[in-house]
């Protein structure tokens, strides 16, 4: 007998059909390879103790054009802005990473408690996402980094994990994931609602496996691609909302994420120095443009309802 | 329709005593001793004590035993629930101003670009997406769908300062900064409404194709009513009810204007002021700016809900 075909063996039949999207993968690959190149350099420098090639200043070469051996100029301190704008997209990868650390246990398991078990734990679970919902976005993460940002300055416990990661990009991931897991907590929430009953349920139910093992052994895999569909679609929102709260203050200043070397950039435009903002925003650009793209795709290959709405049409 | 009325409305205590709760654990217990952020990175011990007295923060988090049975609320979170329920914001550390005051100043310069930003937005994004939806699946909906996504993957930092550096700083088409009159707020409205209206597009658009592919509309198609006549009188009339809804909820947003356009172009509205409250630790202000911002959004979800169950009976039973 063989197999039935997986919903993902399905879904990348379709997004292999979708050049588009095909095109936003290439990109994607492009980016993550800079990540990891930027990842080596970050961790070679700590590991040796030595200050890593993109965090040194060469003051004869202040505020340069771009020119051949520097492709995007350099920058008030003569760093070259290439290299600084690819440890940008580390920065960014981590923070969509961290952010999901938070988001994704919070959100999953707290969403997959309230639609599984439903009464108490369901008005429970509701009442605190639709609190935290209640606060608008933006003012939450700014109060949370802002508050966060001061702990961490204070705190020697927490000095533990500042040596290993930067304290800003720590605070941003904190304020962005305590925010971010209520859409994923409501999808998630609704999606286990949906399969409490399923016959694939009462079955594993009839057999004697328990609340714990429905939960995450036979329904978790059912959903998990809302995870995925979630993460693709949120990504490039944490990246914008990084630059904002550097802006703020409240973001990363010792590292140069995108939202650091664009908030160092405001002042040098009226110098006329406008690359060290292109440069930043042309990456950010692409990676958001091309997540945003490949997201959407995504989803369309995923979501089987949305896909049918799609194709009966007309 | 009145219990339900009433029930939505009493829904309400809980959440915003629940959104009181989260702000003061955030502010106060997460963040430690506020004096700390008060007083700045160098103070002296002397003034953090000092602080700490003055604004009552070494009283007990919830209750207070110290006097039993008497002043059991004299703890902190006590008293902060019936100073918000007074209407009594506290004050600037930097100013001195009654928070209270500062809101009243700042509403108007904030709506001042908010709402002609919002309206404008929302008008040019449904055009667009009834344009799109129109002429789905041809270059016309494709070319749209790209602009906006691509208009969305720039960061609205940049907008501004691209913005403010030519248009205004070497061109000088639009004054630099201030508020001193209506040329002073073309600048930021034309930038909010070129940074917002992608992700606006692309989501008016995604309800006005969910109501081209109902039943209704083949059914109309079937009788021979005319395409554009289906889309202005069937379609826009169905899609405004999840357009409203939208747009209700997005209403509380307007009165912490946006934090860029303001700080950026010196429009002394609500939202400059949470940006310079937070370099001075300036608690009150960003307490209050964040616990109001949150009561709208509660208040316009409740309008939306109440709204919805006039219109629709069946929903009052739930």
């Amino acid at each position: 007998m063989n197999r039935p075909e997986s919903l993902w063996t399905i879904a990348w039949r379709q997004l292999r059909r979708n050049r588009l999207a095909m095109l936003c993968l290439g990109i994607l690959t492009v980016y993550v390879a800079v990540w990891f190149y930027a990842e080596g350099t970050f961790w070679t420098g700590r590991i040796r103790d030595k200050t890593p090639t993109y965090k040194i200043a060469h003051y004869d070469i202040r505020n340069q054009p771009p020119s051949a051996q520097h492709w995007l100029g350099t920058n008030y301190a003569g760093k070259d802005n290439l290299l600084l704008v690819a440890q940008g997209t580390r920065i960014a990868f981590e923070i969509g990473l961290l952010t999901s650390l938070i988001v994704i246990p919070i959100g999953f398991v707290l969403g997959a408690f309230a639609g599984y078990f439903g009464r108490k734990t369901d008005t429970v679970i509701t009442y605190i996402f639709s609190v935290v919902g209640s606060v608008p976005d933006i003012l939450l993460i700014i109060g949370i980094a802002y508050v966060v940002h001061g702990v961490v300055e204070r705190s020697t416990a927490m000095q533990t994990f500042t040596r290993y990661i930067d304290s800003g990009l720590l605070s941003v991931c904190i304020a962005m994931g305590f925010t971010g897991w209520v859409g994923l907590c409501r999808l998630i929430r609704g999606e286990y609602l949906k399969h409490r009953d399923r016959q694939y349920v009462l079955a594993a139910r009839a057999l004697g496996v328990g609340p714990l093992g429905i939960m995450f052994r036979h329904i978790a895999p059912n959903v998990f691609h809302i995870v995925i569909i979630n993460f693709s679609l949120r990504f490039p929102g944490l990246i914008l909302t990084e630059v904002v709260l550097s802006f703020l203050g409240v973001g990363i200043a010792n590292e140069p994420s995108w939202g650091a070397i664009i908030n160092d950039a405001k002042q040098r435009l009226w110098l006329g120095n406008w690359w060290e903002l292109a440069g930043a925003t042309a990456a950010m650009f692409f990676l958001v443009l091309a997540l945003n793209l490949f997201g959407d795709a995504l989803r369309d290959a995923l979501d089987p309802k949305l896909r049918t709405a799609q194709s009966t049409g007309n | 329709m009145t219990a339900y009325l009433i029930r939505r409305l009493l829904s309400v205590i809980p959440i915003a005593l629940g959104v009181l709760m989260l702000t003061f654990l955030l502010f106060r217990v997460i963040g430690g001793n506020p004096a700390y952020r008060i007083a700045g990175k160098n103070a002296t011990p002397q003034k953090i004590a000092q602080i700490t007295k003055d604004r009552g923060y070494d009283k007990p988090l919830f209750v207070n035993f110290q006097n039993f049975p008497r002043q059991v609320f004299d703890a902190q979170f006590p008293r902060l629930v019936g100073r918000l329920v007074r209407g009594d914001f506290g004050e600037s550390i930097t100013t001195k101003e009654k928070v209270r005051d500062i809101l009243v100043e700042g509403i108007w310069p904030s709506l001042c670009v908010t709402m002609p930003l919002f309206l404008l937005n929302l008008m040019l994004a449904i055009a667009l997406a009834l344009l799109a939806a129109y002429y789905r699946n041809t270059w016309v909906d494709r070319f749209l769908v790209v602009l906006s996504v691509m208009g969305m993957s720039i960061s609205s930092l940049v907008y501004i300062m691209v913005a403010q550096y030519w248009l205004a700083g070497e061109w000088g088409i639009f004054p630099v900064w201030g508020f001193e009159g209506p040329q002073y707020l073309m600048l930021p409205v034309l930038i909010g409404i070129v940074a917002g209206v992608g992700g606006s597009v692309r989501f008016y658009r995604t309800i006005v194709l969910d109501e081209m592919y109902q039943d209704y509309v083949r059914t109309a198609r079937a009788k021979g009513v005319s395409p554009q006549r289906i889309l202005f009188s069937h379609v826009l009339r169905n899609a405004l009810i999840p357009i409203l809804t939208n747009v209700i909820i997005a209403l509380p947003f307007l009165y912490t204007g946006s934090l860029l356009l303001e700080s950026f172009f010196g429009i002394p509205g609500l939202g400059r002021m949470l940006v310079m409250a937070i370099p001075n630790g300036d608690e009150d202000v960003i307490y209050a700016e964040t616990f109001l911002g949150s009561m709208l959004f509660v208040l316009a979800n409740t309008l939306t809900d109440i709204a919805y169950a006039w219109a629709d009976p069946r929903i009052r039973l739930k």
